[in-house]
């Protein structure tokens, strides 16, 4: 017979091992990031940046008083100072303002085509990795010509097809980020598919699809939530440069790269229409880069 | 060779303490070791996992992490103390006078350079040969007194070309480069076969007879340690608790530590497990399985393994059949066959009257509640998202069973694991107490056989005895019958009343477990019982000291 002592006994001889490799708890994650955070200013302004991004994204009206839309030709081109704090466009618009809404517009439809990267990604990726045989060729070999063409190329060709608009520039970069998506998803999902606990899940009846949402899913996400949040960056980036080149929203709407682009006639002479912008998509792409790679190092606190 | 030695020792170790700074606090590892081998002989440092007998390895070569305390205590080479010599210093002792043979052979080389240069850096290193011809030639000979043939071919080698022996035989070239006094071997052959084992340990033994070299040999297993060496150290819990001649320390052990050690250790010579009935009507009937792996090679064409090879055996109701055999011999592959997570080529698997490899995939998955595995690593058979009730409760969700709280928390009994284990998660369990998780999973069901695939190999000989005393009672107390796969003859004598032995695919020989271990008749067969350390050996063999 063996008594609890001696089980207990099991445990101090190897419990050296035990919480060693394994992975840290939930309040454990989350408390070692919040003492990086403060480690690291880079880090902590990044993570500040993020949250008032966020706070224009859900209250725009509360962080700029001024309408984006309001036109004032009179103060056309005012410098920056008390009244405009970023200036005025030619058409005396309050550049501050048109920043706020335009980032708001940016980070909303960045996290939208990654939504959209992540859902096809992850379907892709989980049938193709679960499944295997010719479905995962098949998927894979279509990944692969995706991968071929550069993304902002592709991205091109899809709103040339769907048409102009901000929504339609979103999908066109979502669709440009799902074979990343799909090849991270599959790699992890053949890894757990080979794991012992799933083996052991099918031994014990365990149906397809409860193994792939109870036990696969769950292991596949951090990494590939830590993609997603690196993504984000680089959709806002490629959202930017499509509204640059026109094909976002239409004129009066505040959008970063189309401001920027305005304001190019305009830089000799007024800086500011063009230099705002810039920085505000400068800021968010880095601000979400450092995050997502202090994510990537630490683990995803969930 | 067994006269006592009054010459000075070669290496004394006096009252050694090492401790790790750890966020936790100083942690110590080793308090208060003390050990002497002299010129010649062999003293083996027995312990298991976490008793601080690989910390003394390291400590003596200078080789602890960082994030170690100094170091207190004496390590005396020659009557030179080597604690708190600078780095310079121990790198010119290092190879030259105490050589390593580290644990892991795979992950000890260099995967990109080949194995000759790694030899010869040593020689270039310590300004043994110079010049990068006579280097080479130099490492090739000492790769063939490693005993590795065609030394000239294998110098030209990379790592992963290699077998986990021959690694290891580099390893020890490596180690020999410098003809150091001293060799400290940590766990030279826990990674390898029993007949590589006795192979690589013989000669050790050999090299170091003949050059007169100290040999520490570090291991977890009693049987190894007292069959190579001349003398024994214990370590429990970070001391030296019991030294003294080989014979006498698992002959008459004086320490409570030491006794309860070799009381674990499984052995030949054990009664064997209780058969099951002998009218017992049979559960599993296995008929001539096959299966084939075909693999594309990178050079293009087509490999063709066989990994089952056309395996039969009958296993009663309530009986137990230990399937023996070395790595790659098949025997994991015919526990996946077994539990139709992977599907023959040819053959029959007939569980009660029902053919597993013809029924469709429905009636299969209903059919799974009575064969249940219990896989080696119990770290990665449970999804650390799940906490230990989650786990267990799985294969209940999985066939819709109700009262499935309940249910765990009989099952978390049955297996001897408090009730409070369910709310924790599997990382947060020591490996004895994660196997018995999986036990306990794969008992929810109330299957009537279990494939167990190397349950125990993972675990400390203490560990493994409760483990396997816990399968034994659970197979009397619900009837059950096993598939007990293993490479360890000693631990299939204890659970199973048949034996299987497979080679290369095949079963060479099956039979009762009495009747295999005392009368072998397949020539592989003998050459297994005879590489088990401790074992029973023949007359022939008896001769080597």
């Amino acid at each position: 017979m063996v008594t609890e002592t001696e089980v207990a006994g099991e445990a101090t001889s190897t419990s050296g091992t035990g919480t060693g490799t394994g992975t840290v708890s939930k309040t454990g994650a989350a408390r070692g990031w919040a003492r990086r955070v403060g480690r690291r200013p880079g880090l902590l302004l990044a993570v500040l940046y993020l949250v008032l991004v966020l706070g224009w994204t859900v209250a725009p009206g509360l962080f700029a008083g001024q309408d984006p839309l309001f036109t004032d030709p009179a103060s056309g081109l005012v410098p920056p100072g008390a009244e405009h704090w970023f200036g005025t466009d030619n058409l005396g618009r309050d550049i501050y303002a048109r920043v706020v809404h335009g980032t708001r517009v940016s980070l909303v439809a960045g996290l939208l085509a990654v939504g959209l990267a992540l859902a096809v990604g992850v379907l892709l990726g989980t049938l193709a990795g679960y499944l295997g045989g010719w479905l995962d060729q098949l998927l894979m070999r279509v990944v692969e010509v995706l991968v071929v063409i550069p993304g902002l190329l592709l991205s091109l060709a899809v709103v040339s097809i769907l048409g102009f608009g901000t929504t339609n520039v979103a999908i066109a970069v979502g669709i440009a980020g799902i074979p990343n998506f799909a090849r991270v998803v599959r790699a992890e999902v053949l890894r757990i598919r080979g794991s012992a606990y799933v083996r052991a899940a099918v031994a014990g009846g365990s149906r397809t699809p409860a193994i792939l949402r109870r036990h696969v899913l769950p292991n596949a996400s951090p990494p590939v939530l830590v993609l997603a949040a690196l993504d984000v960056g680089g959709a806002v980036l490629s959202i930017s440069a499509l509204s640059f080149l026109g094909y976002g929203a239409a004129p009066p709407a505040p959008e970063l790269g189309a401001m920027v682009s305005a304001g190019r006639d305009y830089l000799t002479t007024a800086w500011w229409v063009t230099t705002f912008p810039g920085l505000a998509i400068a800021l968010v792409v880095l601000a979400t880069s450092r995050v997502a790679r202090a994510l990537e190092r630490t683990g995803v606190p969930s | 060779m067994n006269e006592p030695t009054v010459s000075p020792p070669l290496l004394a170790v006096r009252d050694l303490r090492v401790s790790y700074r750890t966020r936790a606090g100083t942690v110590p590892a080793v308090r208060g070791a003390s050990l002497t081998v002299a010129a010649g002989e062999t003293v083996a440092l027995v312990g298991e996992s976490g008793s601080g007998k690989s910390s003394v390895g390291l400590a003596v070569l200078g080789l602890l992490p960082d994030g170690t305390e100094p170091v207190s205590g004496s390590v005396e080479l020659d009557g030179r103390n080597l604690v708190g010599l600078p780095e310079r210093a121990l790198r010119g002792v290092r190879g030259r006078e105490i050589g390593f043979v580290p644990q892991d052979p795979k992950a000890s080389l260099n995967p990109v350079q080949r194995v000759g240069a790694q030899v010869a850096e040593v020689l270039r290193i310590h300004g043994l040969e110079r010049g990068r011809a006579a280097a080479a030639r130099r490492a090739r000979e000492l790769l063939g007194e490693a005993g590795l043939p065609e030394p000239d071919r294998v110098a030209e080698r990379f790592p992963h070309e290699l077998s986990g022996g021959m690694c290891q035989r580099v390893l020890i070239a490596i180690a020999l480069a410098g003809r150091p006094r001293l060799l400290i071997a940590d766990e030279p052959t826990s990674a390898l076969d029993v007949t590589v084992q006795r192979h690589l340990l013989d000669h050790l033994a050999d090299v170091t007879r003949r050059a007169g070299t100290g040999l520490l040999l570090i291991t977890h297993d009693l049987a190894v340690a007292t069959e190579r060496a001349e003398r024994v150290a214990v370590m429990s819990d970070g001391r030296v608790v019991e030294t003294g001649p080989s014979a006498d320390v698992i002959g008459a052990p004086s320490h409570p530590y030491t006794r309860e050690l070799v009381a674990a250790a499984p052995s030949l010579t054990a009664p064997p497990a209780t058969p099951a009935a002998p009218d017992a009507e049979p559960l599993l009937t296995v008929e001539n399985v096959r299966r084939v792996f075909r693999t594309r090679l990178p050079q293009g064409g087509r490999q063709v393994t066989t990994a089952v090879d056309g395996v039969s055996f009958t296993l009663p109701r309530g009986g137990s059949l230990g399937v023996v055999g070395e790595s790659g011999s098949g025997k994991s592959t015919l526990a996946q066959l077994l539990l139709r997570l992977d599907r023959p080529d040819a053959g029959r698997i007939v569980l009660d009257g029902v053919d597993l490899t013809s029924v469709p995939a429905g009636r299969l998955r209903r059919l799974r509640r009575h064969v249940q595995p219990v896989f080696q690593d119990s770290y990665g058979s449970l999804d650390h998202t799940f906490t230990v009730a989650e786990a267990i409760a799985e294969p209940l969700r999985a066939f819709g069973v109700p009262g499935r709280a309940r249910r765990v928390a009989d099952l978390l009994d049955l297996v001897r694991l408090p009730a409070a284990a369910g709310a924790r998660r599997p990382t947060e369990l020591s490996g004895g107490q994660r196997q018995r998780v999986c036990i306990a999973r794969a008992l929810a069901l109330t299957p009537r056989l279990l494939v167990l695939d190397e349950p125990v190999s993972a675990l400390d000989v203490s560990v493994q005895a409760r483990i396997l005393t816990l399968l034994a009672e659970l197979r009397e107390e619900l009837g059950l019958a096993y598939v007990f796969i293993s490479h360890d003859l000693a631990v299939v004598r204890q659970v199973c009343d048949r034996v299987l032995v497979m080679r290369r695919g095949r079963a060479v020989e099956q039979g009762a477990v009495a009747d295999v271990f005392s009368g072998p008749r397949h020539p592989y067969t003998q050459e297994l019982l005879a590489a088990v350390p401790g074992g029973p050996r023949t007359v022939s063999e008896g001769a080597s000291p």
